[in-house]
């Protein structure tokens, strides 16, 4: 089949490589319709990721059409059209029973190398290193599906690939990060980063009902989008305005009563030689992670907020603001989504036209451009928001 | 079988290897000291010879020695620096522009580095002659401990009763082949090492409560001396069973007890940790989970050497 594999930094090829095999009996064969790159890729495709070995598979949102299964898996048969959930989850352990699917217990074989970086391993995750698994990515033909009967989420055929494969990622994954602030009536969010996540955190907040959504990014097609179909009521170019004095002003002071940091490891900043210091530092791996967005997101929070970061994080930050953090009575959530427990009801929501997240797909290509893709999604050319590859 | 030294050896070798230490670290920090203790000229190139002859000297055996990597050949090692010493301090001795008390330093220091060598000789002589050719068996000095803990959401019955059918231990520890019950608590246990050298041995169980407690320890001439023992215990609020395992490997000496050594000594803890996360999989998802990257499940060795994250092909 041909499937895209990792060669290298900021290098990507499509290449032919075996077809997935049944490895273990509640696996399923999946054929692969439509598949997306996600932003978190770029982190793999930059290098920030440890353990990517040469000719890894990439690729962690995908849906397709169930072509083979184990002798253990009952709920899916043949046939089956299916939305394939990014964390690999077994089902059975405490973490999953308690609906922690990021976090399950079983599903890393690697777990001792994930062990040695963040302490304990969480789950296996498709196409995305070693340390969380060693599983083959989606942007493929096909791809080899474990636990079967406990991820995939069956879809009528009366809906369009494009309304929900992101159920497989980036819808709860935003729709997490809002559900994260536990929102109370009046309550103001703001959001940094207008990416594909980011857009749907924004509507997420939006569904959950937040007064105001405030959309925090430098570029102005993104803006655009926050508040033309995400429903963002104000925006923020950090370029060209303080983002602190701005939130200060739209909120009298307060704060944002829940700020989402929906950037992760690689954000960018106005200041030069701060962003100077974290890139030189991350270069030579005196640190990991560039975490301006998460300082600012916290300097902002009112007293007594909410910090949620579900951008992705790889390893150490520095110079994190503690002191304000603990003294105003902060509280941050975390988490890679646990998918499994919100694609159901966000399917309804599709369902009910409540959300259609197809609005942030901007380019479709088939799986043979990818290269051309990452390279277009990471420097945010054409004004580059979503791309949609179909194998 | 019994294995490692008398532990009068091992402590006389243990004494000598912080003795090492000690005075190697002191050599290195402050030479010009030492060499006034013993007696000697205090100028640039004795302190030189002081610190990187003597110092760098003595810190490498202390090291060579606490780690029981090849303690033997440390120990001569210690007899052949003692030796240097020795001439050094005679050339002090025999030097005429020593005054009374320089002279009397250096003596007490002669006589304080024969006794050293008398001791270094001793250890060396006794551990070569307990290991054969020395190192191999030189892990048995310490033997391998390791602990591993693991919490596994099932009922404590039903994780005892799985534990307890040994012929199940292969399913879930890496590097057995085979156990095979012989009855009466008695189980024939088959390895496969590097190299495809095969290791058997015969276990029995040695101690056992119902969902408690299960201990094993090899018998007879097994080609690794071996014993363990796992707890279990109900966790709290309904977590499933807490498991907490200890096992203690001798390596025996010669050819095969390297091949063991190697079999259970790399990364024994994380071996054990993989084993246990492998039993829990078993438990809770029915089968030991694979990828891609790691076709036989967690297994210490494949994390360094991963396929990629591509479809297995045989």
């Amino acid at each position: 089949m041909r499937a895209t594999t990792w060669m290298g930094k900021t290098h990507v090829e499509v290449q032919d490589v075996p077809d997935p095999k049944i490895l273990n009996s509640r696996d399923a064969i999946v054929q692969i319709t439509s598949t997306a790159i996600c932003g978190s890729d770029l982190h793999l495709y930059n290098g920030f990721i440890p353990t990517m070995r040469k000719g890894d598979i990439l690729g962690h949102e995908f849906m397709g059409e169930v072509v083979e299964t184990g002798p253990a898996v009952t709920r899916l048969k043949v046939g089956d059209r299916v939305v394939v959930p990014f964390p690999i989850a077994c089902g059975h352990c405490g973490a999953c029973e308690r609906g922690l699917t990021s976090v399950c217990e079983n599903s890393n074989p690697n777990a001792g190398m994930a062990e040695k970086i963040m302490g304990r391993s969480p789950c296996g995750i498709f196409g995305y290193s070693h340390m969380l698994g060693g599983y083959p990515g989606g942007q493929a033909e096909y791809a080899r599906v474990p636990f079967a009967d406990v991820g995939p989420l069956k879809i009528d055929d009366g809906i369009p690939d494009e309304q929900v494969l992101f159920l497989s990622d980036i819808l709860p994954t935003g729709y997490m990060g809002a559900d994260m602030c536990d929102l109370t009536p009046g309550d103001v969010v703001a959001v940094w980063g207008a990416g594909p996540v980011g857009q749907f955190a924004i509507a997420s907040a939006r569904l959950l009902g937040a007064e105001r959504v405030i959309a925090i990014d430098r570029f102005g097609y993104r803006l655009q989008m926050a508040k033309d179909k995400a429903g963002a009521t104000d925006v923020i170019n950090y370029e060209e305005t303080s983002v602190l004095e701005t939130l200060d002003e739209l909120t009298a002071g307060r704060g944002p009563d829940a700020c989402i940091d929906a950037v992760g490891m690689e954000s960018h900043i106005d200041v030069g030689p701060l962003h100077a210091y974290d890139r030189a530092k991350q270069v030579v791996r005196a640190e990991t992670d560039r975490p301006h967005a998460l300082r600012e997101a916290i300097m902002a929070c009112a007293n007594g907020g909410v910090i949620s970061v579900i951008g992705v994080y790889g390893g150490f930050v520095d110079k994190f603001p503690m002191g304000p953090f603990m003294n105003r009575s902060l509280r941050m959530r975390t988490g890679q989504c646990h998918v499994h427990r919100y694609m159901a009801p966000l399917l309804q929501r599709i369902q009910a036209g409540q959300i259609d997240p197809s609005f942030v797909i901007t380019h479709r290509m088939t799986l043979q451009d990818a290269p051309r893709g990452y390279q277009m999604f990471r420097d945010k050319q054409d004004d580059c928001e979503k791309i949609v590859l179909s194998p | 079988m019994s294995v490692g030294s008398s532990d009068g050896t091992r402590r006389l070798v243990d004494g000598l290897g912080w003795f090492s230490l000690g005075l190697g670290s002191a050599q290195l920090v402050a030479p010009g000291v030492m060499n006034r203790l013993v007696g000697a000229d205090d100028d640039a190139v004795s302190r030189a010879v002081q610190r990187w002859l003597g110092g760098a000297r003595e810190v490498a055996a202390g090291v060579g020695i606490e780690l029981r990597r090849r303690p033997v050949r440390w120990l001569w090692a210690r007899v052949a620096g003692d030796v240097l010493d020795l001439t050094m301090l005679g050339a002090v001795l025999g030097s005429p522009r020593r005054g009374r008390g320089g002279r009397r330093r250096a003596v007490v220091a002669t006589a304080a580095v024969v006794g050293v060598t008398v001791a270094d000789v001793v250890a060396a002589v006794r551990l070569s002659r307990d290991g054969g050719e020395g190192g191999e068996r030189d892990k048995a000095v310490g033997g391998i401990d390791v602990k591993g803990y693991i919490t596994v959401n099932r009922p404590v019955g039903v994780v005892f009763a799985y534990w307890q059918d040994v012929e199940n231990l292969p399913r879930f520890m890496a590097h057995l082949q085979s156990v095979r019950s012989l009855g009466g608590g008695r189980s024939r246990w088959r390895a496969a090492g590097p190299a495809g050298v095969e290791v058997e041995w015969d276990a029995e169980i040695s101690g056992e409560r119902i969902d408690e407690f299960i201990a094993w320890r090899s018998v007879g001439a097994a080609s690794v001396d071996n014993s363990g023992e796992v707890e279990f215990r109900a966790a709290p609020g309904g977590r499933g069973t807490e498991i907490r395992v200890r096992l203690t490997y001798h390596p025996p000496a010669g050819k095969l007890g390297a091949t063991v050594a190697k079999l259970f000594g790399e990364a024994p803890e994380q071996q054990v940790r993989d084993d246990l996360r492998r039993f829990k999989q078993v438990l809770e998802t029915g089968e030991v989970v694979r990828s891609e990257g790691s076709p036989e499940g967690p297994r210490a060795r494949r994390q360094v050497f991963q396929r990629p994250a591509q479809p297995v092909t045989s």
